[in-house]
């Protein structure tokens, strides 16, 4: 019978299915300091080990200071966080990247820069953006604490089976669109809830195209349009990507497991319960208006009408925008450039190549967070860094930073942000904060001339 | 946890779509070690202004609202999977959540604090908003066991879906990880079967 690539990897992971239920095996399970302790605690009352200790591993990046990081955490609350997490760690026997270790990051960049996220596996993290390892076809997804914990305990979820639906994308991406307009432009064609229920399959000969970093983009964000996760069958691609790095399968072993990753794609044949196409020659560089990432245009475009939806027009006059507006020309204050949707290598050099020589527009403040350690240094070894300080931009140290504000990095209650991240909700980005999602190429540019502007005319 | 059986209760009215897991708990209240005390912080910047003083149109702060039960508007905990979203709304003193549609993440995580997703129609959700306008005291009763939603006043019932196992769980107050432990031994077999790169 023919299958799709999701599955294939399912069925292969269901130890049982019972009441209605799957228990569903996890190979690998990621944790950070803001969902974990109650987990912890959860297991530490019910007097029960972590039972595969080695499957899972810690990083901590959500509230950890972006500079500095050699010294300790001032802010009392992150520090009890992560000194919590370490503890944990030490006590169960987890395997952890602590801060200032070289391999700390984000935990989604961590994953697949070390080869730890590898096809037809199921990966689990208290964090929505897991989505981000599907990029490398497997089965990935964010999960609360109380299934942390669950995890921790068991090494297992209890699971509905969940939907699936394939997004195509055929034919060539103008100049000035990358992976990260694609992704925009799907949730604003299919809204914020659109892909709820669903697991979503990425194909299409423009998702081909793309480098695994952009990959990841791509799948990252499948949470913004509801769906539990996002994947992409792996090719050529994958396996370059993934070859020689720390975790990733040597010699006969490398054979084994190329053999059965080109088992991983969807037969011809096999059914979705949703089919959505698009045309990556319709994508234009892409921003949002809106406090739901489903609320994208082109930067050319006007914003739509809000038809007298309550919600809409709270959401605008959150943003301080009208109906009718472009956002082509607005003016910013901030630039935030990193997360786990756009904090990798190759974001950190498309923007370094193009405000090489340039200087950021005098009134608006840019940080630029590497999504880890690794990223960071690589941006040094290849000089960016120097590019960045000639600039104006700041280049941090790794961590979640002004993505979600838990730390110090938070935009000013009312002023605009063009960011890379993934999220544009209400306060996200700090209490009154208004933020532009857009690509790194964007925000780049953004920054130069101080105001939202349409690369193309750039190129 | 608590077991789940019926709630008969007044409601809180907040007719916002697209309510997202940021504005139910914003980031900066998740530094917490255990699950208590979120409910202080629960839509906190929609209750209070940026001097702390507390909002006074917003629904939480007017005393004409108050009981176990929330109506919230179509789409409600989109965002992050941080179950401290559901910790809030559990802590604050809500047992049941109403909406025309929950994001999936949102839910399990009520579902596995004891807090009960009812799924409405939206039109069902037009009338249960009207009722709560008409008289803010009425009641609406929930039975578990019947899956039913019933508006005290006028008698109209609804029915709503929820997965057997969940039903189960709830009933009896048991919760996932209960259910795995249980599981050990088909867990362990299941290891020795698997070759994993
Ligand atoms: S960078 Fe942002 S989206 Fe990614 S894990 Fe951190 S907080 Fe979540």
């Amino acid at each position: 019978m023919s299958k799709t690539l999701f599955d294939k990897i399912y069925d292969s992971h269901v130890v049982n299915s019972t009441e209605g239920v799957d228990v569903l095996y996890i190979d690998q399970h990621f944790i950070h300091e803001v969902t974990s302790p109650q987990a912890f605690d959860g297991l530490a009352r019910r007097g029960i080990d972590v039972f595969r200790p080695t499957k899972t591993l810690a990083t901590p990046d959500h509230n950890v200071p972006t500079i500095n990081q050699h010294l300790p955490i001032d802010e009392p609350l992150s520090r009890a966080q992560v000194e919590k997490l370490y503890a944990n760690c030490q006590e169960y026997g987890v395997p952890i990247y602590k801060l200032g270790d070289d391999r700390h990051g984000i935990v989604h960049i961590v994953g697949p820069e070390n080869g730890i996220t590898k096809p037809g596996m199921t990966i689990v993290c208290g964090d929505s953006h897991t989505s981000t390892h599907g990029a490398f076809g497997s089965i990935a997804f964010g999960i609360g604490t109380s299934q942390v914990e669950q995890v921790l305990g068991t090494q297992c979820l209890i699971m509905n089976r969940p939907k699936t639906m394939r997004i195509t994308v055929d034919g060539k991406l103008s100049k000035g669109v990358y992976s990260k307009d694609i992704i925009l432009y799907i949730i604003s064609k299919l809204t914020a809830a659109g892909g709820t229920g669903y697991f979503v399959e990425y194909a299409g000969s423009a998702i081909r195209g793309l480098s695994m970093e952009a990959r990841m983009t791509i799948c990252n964000m499948s949470i913004e349009m509801g769906a539990r996760g996002g994947m992409i069958a792996p090719d050529e691609t994958t396996y370059e990507y993934l070859k020689g790095r720390t975790f990733a399968p040597q010699g006969e072993e490398w054979d084994r497991a190329m053999s059965y990753w080109k088992t991983l794609h969807s037969d011809v044949g096999a059914s979705f319960e949703r089919e959505e196409s698009f045309d990556a020659a319709e994508i234009t560089p892409m921003v949002t208006y809106g406090t739901n990432p489903g609320m994208g245009i082109g930067v050319q475009d006007s914003i739509p009408s809000t038809n007298g939806v309550a919600t809409v027009e709270k959401s605008l006059r959150y943003m301080d925008l009208q109906e009718g507006e472009s956002l082509h020309g607005k003016e910013i204050q901030n630039v935030f450039i990193g997360s786990c949707t756009n904090g990798r290598i190759e974001d950190l050099r498309l923007v370094a190549d193009y405000v090489k020589g340039k200087q950021k527009a005098p009134h608006v403040k840019v940080m630029v967070i590497p999504g880890s350690k690794q990223v960071e240094r690589q941006a040094i070894d290849e000089g960016l860094d120097k590019i960045f300080a000639t600039a104006g931009f700041q280049l941090r140290e790794p961590g979640c930073s002004a993505c979600l504000g838990m730390n110090e990095d938070k935009v000013p209650r009312g002023e605009y942000c063009i960011s890379t991240s993934n999220r544009n909700f209400e306060g996200r980005q700090g209490p009154g904060a208004r933020t532009i999602l857009a690509s790194p190429m964007m925000a780049a540019a953004a920054a130069i001339a101080g105001k939202v502007v349409d690369v193309r005319e750039l190129l | 946890m608590e077991k789940f059986t019926t709630v008969t209760s007044t409601a809180v009215p907040l007719p916002i779509e697209e309510v997202d897991t940021d504005q139910i708990i914003p980031a900066r209240f998740l530094k917490a070690l255990t699950r208590e005390g979120f409910g202080d912080n629960l839509f906190r910047d929609w209750r209070y202004d940026a001097q702390d003083q507390p909002i006074t149109d917003f629904v939480l702060n007017n005393p004409t609202y108050s009981g176990s039960i929330l109506v919230a508007g179509n789409n409600f905990g989109c965002g992050s999977s941080r179950e401290h979203a559901a910790w809030a709304i559990g802590d604050y003193g809500f047992r049941v959540v109403v909406s025309s549609f929950f994001a999936d993440i949102f839910k399990g995580n009520a579902l596995n604090n004891g807090i009960l997703p009812v799924q409405v129609t939206p039109d069902e959700l037009v009338s249960i908003f009207a009722a709560i306008e008409r008289d803010a005291s009425t009641a609406f009763t929930i039975d578990l066991e019947q899956q039913t939603f019933v508006i005290e006043a006028t008698g109209a019932e609804f029915s709503f879906e929820i997965g057997s196992y969940k039903k189960m769980c709830l009933i009896n107050g048991y919760d996932d990880i209960d259910f795995l432990l249980s599981n050990r031994a088909k867990i362990e077999a299941f290891e020795t079967t698997q070759v994993r790169f």
